[in-house]
């Protein structure tokens, strides 16, 4: 017979809150969990171990829960400079980062160039190169003021932007550049008028702007530019010509590279970089003259001992040349018949890692928004993703 | 959409379409956090199509609430991860400001005492 109180007692009875039962794990298996090992053939323990009972055995607790990632979760901004953005990501997962990362690349909208009217093309440059360079000039203008333009919409004032490009080189003149300052922004949209078959009908062109873009109060003072002044888009020889128009609308980089905001956007783990010996005098010497990125730092210790010391493990780019032969410690083995004596083994004396929910994340914009905003509107994206998916499951 | 059957709910697939490895790895983590659940995982069926299978089987919870549950955390995740994000870059940008403002005053400041000198 089971009394109420024992029912009680086994509903609130926990195995982990035994005092006999270790919370934390082992130091070997902490390690393997928290870091990847950069051995000199290969990185090992590279996954994350995601399962919450992976544990259990131990009797430690795997899952994280809400209010400990939030406690632990930090940013740290390293440098920003309004077109590049570099800042470590602490206490996440690779998961997680990584879908911002993509995002970032494939998923946030920009204007970019979609359809080039070429009226006159003389240069050695093809209509169909010329376009596709065209499509992927950077332009500055802020994506969220604009609409998708989709199949059956008439190009208007809120989801297209033209621009009008002519440009000659006279006879007897030297080679021209075309740059992307040429780019002239027509607010009031599309120049081009469209052939049509009656003659009294109004004169269409290839935009039907209702209003001109000046009148919006984003652009009034601040007309819509390439981000870059000095992009080369072709070379004019003397009497060739272009005249063109250019029309940009919003898109993902999914659907082309062209319509994705940053140059680029990555990230890498934090390297850590540890000394198992002291390495002192020549050693010492030796081992920072090794590593190319200034890792290592020698420190006086007083009448004359030398000691290296680690110094900015954030440099490492895991080139492995402290892992080499040079900076081992031999293992005398006894030589068998027959086997090279020439192979020598050795164990590493210095100890390269990563810190796998240390992420130093370094955005690139291209010029349509600051990379501050870029990573916050792709936190929202991926909000919005899981507010779809609750949306159709309730 | 769900794949599952009537009378076993503690196991079903769920076919998210215009999703990828995005959502699909971000949540797998999620759900592989959750001590609800036994195993999950996600696959994408066909590289041409535009949708991503995630599967869920849990010790008992209909799989679907489990699931739901997962989305709603990874949501909430990201938007502490936006407000902590939000406010290391206003911080970054205050400091800068200061910065800029100490650097410019030092600079004035040496100027007024190379004038001081030159007066002398
Ligand atoms: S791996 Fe290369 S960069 Fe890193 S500490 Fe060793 S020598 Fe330096």
């Amino acid at each position: 017979m089971v009394t109420e109180e024992e029912k009680i007692f086994a509903k609130n009875f926990n195995i982990e809150d035994h005092p006999d039962v270790p919370a934390r794990l082992p130091p070997h298996l902490e390690l393997q969990r928290t870091r990847v090992l950069c051995k000199n053939d290969a990185p090992i323990h590279t996954s994350s171990v995601q399962y919450s009972g992976a544990y259990k055995f131990v009797g430690v607790d795997n899952s994280v829960k809400l209010e400990s990632f939030s406690e632990n979760f930090r940013v740290d901004v390293i440098s920003e400079d309004g077109m590049e953005l570099e800042f470590d990501m602490i206490g996440i997962d690779a998961a997680i980062a990584n879908a911002f990362r993509r995002i970032l690349l494939a998923e946030l909208p920009t204007m970019a160039i979609e359809k080039v009217f070429v009226a006159n093309n003389t240069s050695v440059v093809q209509d169909e190169v010329l376009a596709q360079r065209m499509g992927l000039i950077p332009i500055a203008a802020d994506p969220r003021l604009f609409e998708y333009l989709s199949e059956n919409d008439q190009p208007n004032e809120k989801n297209t932007i033209v621009f009008k490009l002519h440009a000659k080189c006279e006879k007897g003149e030297p080679r021209l550049k075309v740059l992307t300052k040429e780019l002239i922004w027509l607010p009031n949209g599309s120049e081009l008028i469209k052939e049509s078959g009656g003659s009294t009908s109004k004169p269409r062109t290839y935009t039907s702007f209702s209003r001109s873009q000046d009148s919006f109060p984003e652009f009034a003072n601040n007309p819509i530019t390439p981000s870059y002044p000095d992009i080369l888009i072709a070379k004019l020889g003397p009497g060739q010509e272009i005249e063109l128009e250019a029309h940009a609308v919003k898109g993902i980089g999914k659907t082309h590279a062209k319509w994705s905001p940053v140059a680029t956007a990555w990230y890498r783990m934090l390297p850590e970089v540890i000394l198992l010996k002291e390495f002192e005098g020549e050693d010492a010497e030796k081992l920072v003259k090794a590593c190319a990125e200034k890792v290592f730092d020698i420190e006086d210790m007083g009448n004359g001992r030398k000691k290296a010391t680690v110094a900015r493990p954030r440099q490492c780019t895991l080139c492995r040349e402290c892992l080499s032969e040079e900076f081992g410690e031999p293992i005398v083995k006894p030589i068998l018949k027959g086997e090279d004596k020439s192979k020598r083994e050795w164990v590493d004396n210095v100890a390269l890692r990563r810190v796998k929910n240390h992420f130093i994340f370094k955005i690139e914009s291209t010029g349509s928004l600051p990379p501050d905003v870029l990573f916050t509107e792709a936190v929202k994206i991926l909000e919005d993703k899981c507010e779809r998916v609750i949306a159709v499951l309730s | 959409m769900e794949h599952g059957s009537f009378t076993n709910d503690r196991n079903a697939s769920f076919k998210l379409p215009q999703e990828d490895h995005t959502l699909a790895n971000a949540v797998r983590f999620v759900l592989n956090q959750d001590p609800r659940v036994v195993s999950t995982g996600y696959s994408i069926p066909h590289p041409s199509l535009e949708c991503v299978n995630i599967q869920v089987q849990t010790t008992g919870d209909p799989a679907r609430e489990v699931f739901k549950d997962a989305c709603q955390e990874l949501m909430l995740m990201n938007r502490h991860v936006r407000s902590v994000f939000e406010k290391a870059v206003a911080d970054y940008k205050a400091d800068e400001q200061e910065r800029l403002k100490e650097a410019k005053e030092a600079l004035k400041d040496q100027m007024e005492s190379m004038d001081i000198e030159k007066n002398n």
